[in-house]
């Protein structure tokens, strides 16, 4: 198990942790906004986490901080 | 569970300002965690004019800003006053390669015992997308709508390809930041980098492969794809000087 934990104020919805992501677990939401205007990235299903942090390497904001 | 991925102590909280999927933030990001393993006491950092003109407000140590072009100037007497510091400068191709050629040639020839973080996004990004010495032929500029041609404007210039015919420097090499593997490919580049100034054996130059989505006009997947399908090409990545091993 792995857990990816988001700073959501800090994501700029660019998408590069999306194309990373090699489980494609990660989106971005249609609902979810950030203050700055951004729909947000967000993990659809954590369980598939493998924590490789492929999309924390790929995020030019330092949104994503992995544990595993 | 244990953290596998946290952002860098070298980083302040301060949020990034650049253009979503823009690389320097990608590239902080290296530079930080590359300084985190020194465990330097001290480390000073040199900013250059250019979007990461505010990169003294990023790194959580002692900054300086340079006029445009200078920072392997001011980087020089920060070192050379302050030998036992990690120094570092940071700067884009508008910066280092036009108007900072000569300062970047004579530091690199001097073998001042450095870091350069060379941020090659073929671009003026801060102005608003101007030509740069690195824009590539038929690239499309706000200074060259038709595409950059070598009867009016000349050929793009290799920075690191002419920096490694000098003596002076140790170690010299182009990465990119276009996919997880290059990126970590950066990573290690830019850790040798700062090591190798740890060590004293002098100037270190990585150049990075960057995209600028805004002032290209594409969205940041497919800059990055064209950041590895049209720039690579013109700017072949790998080391172009390594004295280390050359020794050997
Ligand atoms: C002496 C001087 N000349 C020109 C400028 C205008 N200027 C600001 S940034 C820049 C170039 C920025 O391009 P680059 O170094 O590639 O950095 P980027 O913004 O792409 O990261 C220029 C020409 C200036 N600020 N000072
Ligand atoms: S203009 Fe280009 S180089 Fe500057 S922050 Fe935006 S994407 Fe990055």
């Amino acid at each position: 198990m792995a857990k990816v934990t988001m700073n959501k104020a800090l994501c700029k919805s660019c998408g590069l942790c999306v194309t990373a992501c090699p489980k494609q677990i990660i989106k971005i939401s249609t609902t979810d906004m950030n203050n700055k205007g951004y729909f947000v990235a967000e993990v659809i299903d954590m369980e598939k986490c493998i924590g490789c942090a492929f999309c924390a390497t790929m995020c030019p904001d330092c949104v994503i901080e992995v544990e595993k | 569970m244990k953290k596998v991925f946290e952002k860098p102590k070298m980083l302040t909280d301060v949020p990034f300002h650049y253009c979503p999927g823009c690389s320097h933030g990608i590239v902080h990001r290296m530079v930080a965690s590359a300084i985190d393993k020194l465990n330097a006491e001290k480390v000073i950092g040199v900013a250059p004019v250019g979007c990461a003109v505010f990169a003294y407000d990023y790194f959580n140590c002692d900054m300086q800003e340079a006029a445009h072009g200078r920072a392997p100037a001011v980087a020089t007497g920060i070192k050379r006053t302050n030998p036992d510091a990690i120094v570092f400068a940071y700067q884009g191709d508008g910066d280092l390669a036009s108007i900072g050629m000569a300062e970047i040639v004579h530091a690199a020839a001097r073998s001042e015992n450095i870091t350069v973080i060379f941020i090659n996004n073929a671009i003026y990004g801060m102005t608003g997308g101007q030509m740069a010495p690195t824009t590539m032929i038929g690239q499309k500029a706000t200074t060259c709508q038709q595409g950059r041609s070598v009867e009016l404007n000349g050929y793009p210039i290799h920075v690191s390809e002419m920096l490694a015919q000098l003596q002076g420097p140790c170690y010299i090499e182009r990465v990119s930041t276009h996919d997880v593997k290059h990126v970590k490919q950066a990573e290690k580049a830019i850790d040798r980098a700062f090591r190798n100034q740890a060590e004293g054996k002098g100037f270190s130059l990585v150049e990075v492969l960057s995209s600028c989505p805004t002032n290209w006009g594409k969205n940041p997947l497919d800059a990055m794809k064209w950041v590895e399908e049209e720039m690579c090409k013109i700017y072949p990545l790998g080391v172009f000087k390594d004295t280390a091993k050359e020794e050997k």
